[in-house]
């Protein structure tokens, strides 16, 4: 059988070439910090959050994916087909940002809160995260501290030890509207986030 | 449907402290592992109105008032599954350095010349056969901070989305019998047999007489494999 070809870092120079409309080039990209367009139907909302290392510093050169599904739980992917595109589709449930395209190191991605996959799953964005120092992509989950109850029968949140699920769940800030959420991501120490093996 | 196993045995640790940058970088806890986690979910659809016909030619795509300089290469190749199936459609995205071993990203401090008949970044997406191709500048070597006296290996950068969520891929595509090969610590953090799988080879046969080198970069994606789904 034909082996895997192996994965390698992103490297710290992506910007240009994936993001370039974050990081003030001409073009555009495949997937930016919109997600939603301002007439795709849900309830709008905002998640920022930042990258900690292991010594607790902000990573300026991380790039974030997301994928979610629509407000009644469509997640129109291209399962098994050829991946075709939506021209101008004003939801693709597909949105990228890169941590350098602001001083602070923030991402932020604005977009509907996500349905119910199956009617079993908790509403979430899946992430995929890439950085210099980081030979294979990781992959996450965003879950929502309001979605309490949804949360609890979360068959993915469930295989996750009790202690850990913490790190998963983004938190109403205060700070900003009361549709923002924060979800912080850390690599390293006591806070480490919780990565799935997919 | 569900999606393969995973063959982790041609991928890099997490943790690998001759790359200086996975030390407080790499995951410390083994990842959770949810069975099915990815068959549930098909990769992202893309907007792809921002594809050009101009994006698999580097070499055109950054002219503003003549050529790039270096050597002009053609990279083609096939995309196959684990069980050797084509990947049609599949979305390359490239970015790279210049001939100098320069990119144009303001955070690059490599003191080398920018070029300004060159961007270095560019997309293609692979046919109904899974075969791809796009044409650029062989990138030079640039130095690098990882420990005295590095430098990266000549090597284009390249994002794969294929058919499902678990076919992501990122990864360096490198040149045959580059010296620098065997002393670059993220082309080493691949296990000794695996590492041929990012080395391009020369291909005289796909030359273009008087105008371009090429060079033939195969890569296999992780990929769906039907499985009964009850005993
Ligand atoms: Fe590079």
């Amino acid at each position: 059988m034909p082996r895997q070809t192996p994965s390698q870092t992103i490297g710290p120079f992506f910007g240009f070439g994936l993001a370039p409309d974050q990081y003030g080039f001409a073009g555009t990209a495949v997937g930016s910090g919109t997600v939603a367009a301002d007439q795709v139907a849900g309830q709008r909302i905002r998640v920022v959050g930042r990258v900690f290392d292991g010594a607790g510093a902000v990573i300026p050169d991380a790039l974030i994916e997301i994928w979610q599904a629509d407000a009644a739980g469509r997640c129109d992917g291209f399962a098994n087909e050829p991946p075709s595109g939506r021209s101008g589709a004003p939801f693709t449930g597909f949105g990228r940002a890169g941590t350098g395209a602001r001083s602070d190191g923030r991402f932020e991605f604005d977009t509907i809160k996500p349905g119910s996959v199956d009617g079993l799953q908790a509403p979430h964005l899946q992430v995929t995260l890439f950085m210099r120092g980081l030979l294979r992509h990781v992959v996450t989950r965003v879950y929502f501290a309001d979605e309490h109850e949804a949360n609890l029968r979360d068959p993915v949140l469930c295989a996750v030890p009790r202690n850990r699920r913490d790190t998963l769940i983004a938190r109403c800030d205060d700070a900003h509207s009361s549709h923002t959420y924060s979800f912080d991501i850390h690599m390293q120490g006591e806070r480490e986030t919780v990565f799935f093996d997919v | 449907m569900t999606t393969s196993e995973s063959d982790r045995s041609s991928q890099p640790p997490y943790r690998y402290p001759d790359y200086v940058s996975t030390r407080l970088r790499a995951p410390t806890q083994p990842p959770i592992r949810i069975p099915g986690f990815s068959s549930r979910h098909a990769g992202p659809a893309l907007d792809d109105s921002a594809l050009s016909p101009l994006d698999a030619d580097l070499t055109r795509n950054g002219r503003r008032n003549g050529e790039p300089v270096g050597e002009r290469i053609i990279v083609t190749g096939r995309i196959i599954d684990e069980i050797g199936r084509p990947v049609p459609g599949a979305l390359l995205e490239i970015w790279q350095a210049n001939a100098a071993g320069r990119y144009i990203q303001p955070t690059d401090q490599h003191d080398a010349p920018l070029d300004p008949n060159f961007l270095g970044t560019g997309r293609c997406r692979s046919d109904a056969t899974g075969h791809y191709g796009f044409r650029t500048i062989k990138p030079g070597a640039y130095p690098w901070q990882n420990h005295p006296n590095a430098w990266r290996p000549n090597h284009i950068h390249l994002s794969l989305f294929g058919p499902d969520f678990g076919s992501r891929l990122v990864t360096q595509m490198y040149f045959q019998g580059d010296p620098l090969l065997p002393l670059d610590p993220i082309f080493n953090s691949v296990p000794e047999d695996a590492r041929d799988l990012l080395v391009a080879q020369f291909e005289l046969d796909r030359t273009e007489p008087g105008v371009a080198l090429a060079f033939r970069f195969d890569i296999v994606l992780r990929g769906p494999r039907a499985t009964p789904r009850e005993a």
